[in-house]
């Protein structure tokens, strides 16, 4: 099963490029510490601003630290962050939906509200004002992901249970006297978790964007912590004479977003083939 | 012995533009190893009634008086909503009309029917046993390797057997089956309908069939009841209405059953007419405005007008027999 979907999706030309990005970034972060000999915070200011060179793939910073070393361990601050962020919003999000769309009117309207409440909230603004609260910190960065992810996460998963509530089997379930919370893991919950897993896929770069936007502003993970976000900052303050800091920052970012969001497009159009085609 | 006796049942749905009257004084009853037919058009309140009885009744709507006597001693109309899933499945079993939405898709068919079996306290392999016997019971070919497939695998008539066969798993007192054939073609039909008689003289449970389809009904059910607009117009056993129908509709109703008709004709014949609007039901007999016999006394509500037997007729001029109609 598993391995005829790897095969599909490596038929599709998008496919391929996106697992291949997906599962390059995420041996690179697994094992970073294999791949390079450095340490990722250790200052040498001999070495400030050298360029790419057999000795530093992709040349130092300012403080003289290797790049590939801090860009293969910023990785997994950034993709912990994305998985772990993703899972948590994840697990609220079809708490909250299945709530809504299988409990009474009454609930579902104020469910909504919220999310909508707090899906109206523009994301930097919100970023910035729980910075505000608790300062800069891996958590905030969770915490916002979570607040933006939720009330999507919440709405197609309501969307789906009302869909579901009348299906027949459900109905058949109900009348053969199974209780609330065994239709809702067994009859509904299992018939919603392919989209749910595509859009996992499609929302993990979305996170990386803005755990790197928050890195970027100074107001996520907390130096000398590696980040991309952090290290295109530097980039940008030396873009004039050190080029190479900006794209050793910026790559990595690049090539995660394509890479996820080609792999979730790909796992949509296998699940829904409609779709094909069609962005 | 009565295993389902439902009197003088109202159901209201509370809707936006005015309260419903889905059902209005039901009453009839379902005896013990017998099949009771439920015929009527759509919109008729038969699957209210249906959703009544399991106590399944959507948000808005509630049973306004009456009384749903299950077992003799049960009142199904007041118990809990706890109780009330302690029968359905185990005492009470449904077979709805889609076999193929019927099942949960991502489940095994063996799974979903030890999950069935959840309250019998018996082992995995004994639950499994169980199902084998009785997916061999409604004739699914090779059960103990049919377990592990999942329902895709199925076809459509023997998605329907597994949903009988989940059904009557428990071996329940009474079991409702909501249109079972409508969505089979009519070889299966057949054959779904020998099954359930099969299965239910096995088994000794009630039946309470539901359908539009006037022929399934003849050769299934032992006893009807007739429904429009959320009333019982006539019941009485099969015999007695397809012989000697007397309420006007029942009459108009078999008029149109296609296999009835004696000479092919260019246009189907039809009831004049359509359903009142069941938020301001007519005054007096319900099928009045579309009634051909209709006259003053129709705007009076009638009487259950005994005709012989357990044979009753809901109207003033019941007394008009179209003995012909049944040649």
């Amino acid at each position: 099963m598993m391995w005829r979907t790897v095969r599909r999706i490596m038929r599709e030309p998008l496919g391929a490029i996106g697992l291949t990005l997906v599962t390059v970034v995420v041996l690179s972060a697994v094992f970073a510490s294999a791949l390079t000999s450095y340490a990722p915070s250790k200052i040498s200011p001999a070495e400030r601003f050298a360029p790419p060179s057999l000795l530093h793939l992709l040349g130092t910073d300012h403080l003289g630290r290797d790049l590939l070393t801090r860009v293969l361990y910023g990785g997994r601050v950034a993709l912990l962050i994305a998985l772990g962020a993703t899972a948590v919003s994840l697990v609220v999000g079809v708490v909250l939906g299945l709530i809504a769309g299988y409990g009474p009117r009454w609930l579902d309207n104020v469910l909504l509200l919220i999310f909508d409440a707090v899906k109206s909230f523009p994301t930097v603004m919100l970023a910035l004002t729980l910075v505000t609260l608790f300062g800069p910190s891996l958590y905030a960065v969770v915490l916002v992901v979570m607040l933006v992810n939720v009330p999507g996460y919440a709405r197609i998963i309501r969307t789906q249970t009302l869909v579901l509530k009348s299906a027949e089997h459900v109905m058949a379930a109900r009348s053969m006297g199974a209780s609330a919370g065994r239709i809702l893991r067994v009859h509904i919950l299992p018939n919603i978790i392919g989209p749910i897993l595509i859009l996992i896929s499609m929302d993990i770069p979305v996170v990386v964007a803005i755990e790197a936007g928050m890195s970027f502003l100074g107001l996520g993970v907390r130096p000398p912590t590696p980040s991309w976000g952090a290290i295109l900052n530097d980039g940008f303050a030396n873009i004039r004479d050190s080029y190479w800091i900006v794209i050793a920052g910026g790559l990595p970012i690049v090539l995660t977003t394509l890479g996820f969001t080609f792999f979730g497009e790909t796992l949509r159009d296998l699940f829904d083939p409609r779709l094909k085609g069609r962005s | 012995m009565t295993v389902l006796e439902v009197k003088n049942l109202n159901v209201a749905f509370h809707t936006e533009s005015g309260r419903l009257e889905a059902l209005k004084q039901v009453s009839f009853s379902v005896p013990a190893n017998r099949s009771v037919g439920v015929v009527g058009e759509s919109g008729c309140g038969k699957s209210t009634l249906i959703n009544a009885i399991l106590g399944l009744l959507a948000d808005n709507g509630e049973i306004t008086s009456g009384e749903i006597i299950f077992e003799g001693d049960q009142d199904l109309a007041r118990l809990g909503p706890t109780a009330m899933r302690g029968l359905r499945g185990q005492s009470i079993a449904t077979v709805f009309q889609d076999p193929m939405g019927a099942l949960n898709p991502v489940l095994s068919v063996g799974r979903q029917m030890r999950d069935i079996q959840y309250r019998s306290g018996l082992s995995k392999r004994d639950k499994d046993a169980r199902s084998v016997a009785m997916l061999r019971k409604v004739r699914i070919p090779d059960p103990e390797s049919r377990l592990t497939q999942f329902p895709h695998e199925f076809s459509g008539g023997m998605k329907q057997r597994i949903a009988i066969a989940m059904a009557l798993m428990m071996e329940p007192a009474l079991l409702i089956a909501d249109e079972p054939t409508t969505a089979l073609d009519a070889t299966l039909e057949v054959a779904t309908i020998e099954l359930l008689k099969d299965l239910q003289r096995d088994i000794g449970c009630s039946v309470l069939f539901i359908s539009h389809h006037l022929g399934v009904i003849a050769e299934l059910c032992d006893e009807m009841i007739v429904m429009y607009a959320g009333e019982v117009v006539e019941s009485g056993t099969t015999r007695e209405i397809f012989h000697d129908a007397r309420h006007p509709y029942t009459q108009k109703l078999l008029a149109c059953d296609p296999a009835r008709l004696s000479q092919r004709v260019a246009r189907l014949p039809t009831i004049a007419g359509t359903l009142p609007d069941l938020r301001r039901r007519p005054s007096g007999c319900v099928f009045q405005p579309r009634c051909d016999r209709a006259d003053a006394q129709c705007l009076t509500t009638p009487p259950n007008a005994p005709i012989g037997g357990s044979h009753i007729a809901h109207c003033w001029h019941a007394d008009v027999s179209l003995g012909a109609m049944s040649a």
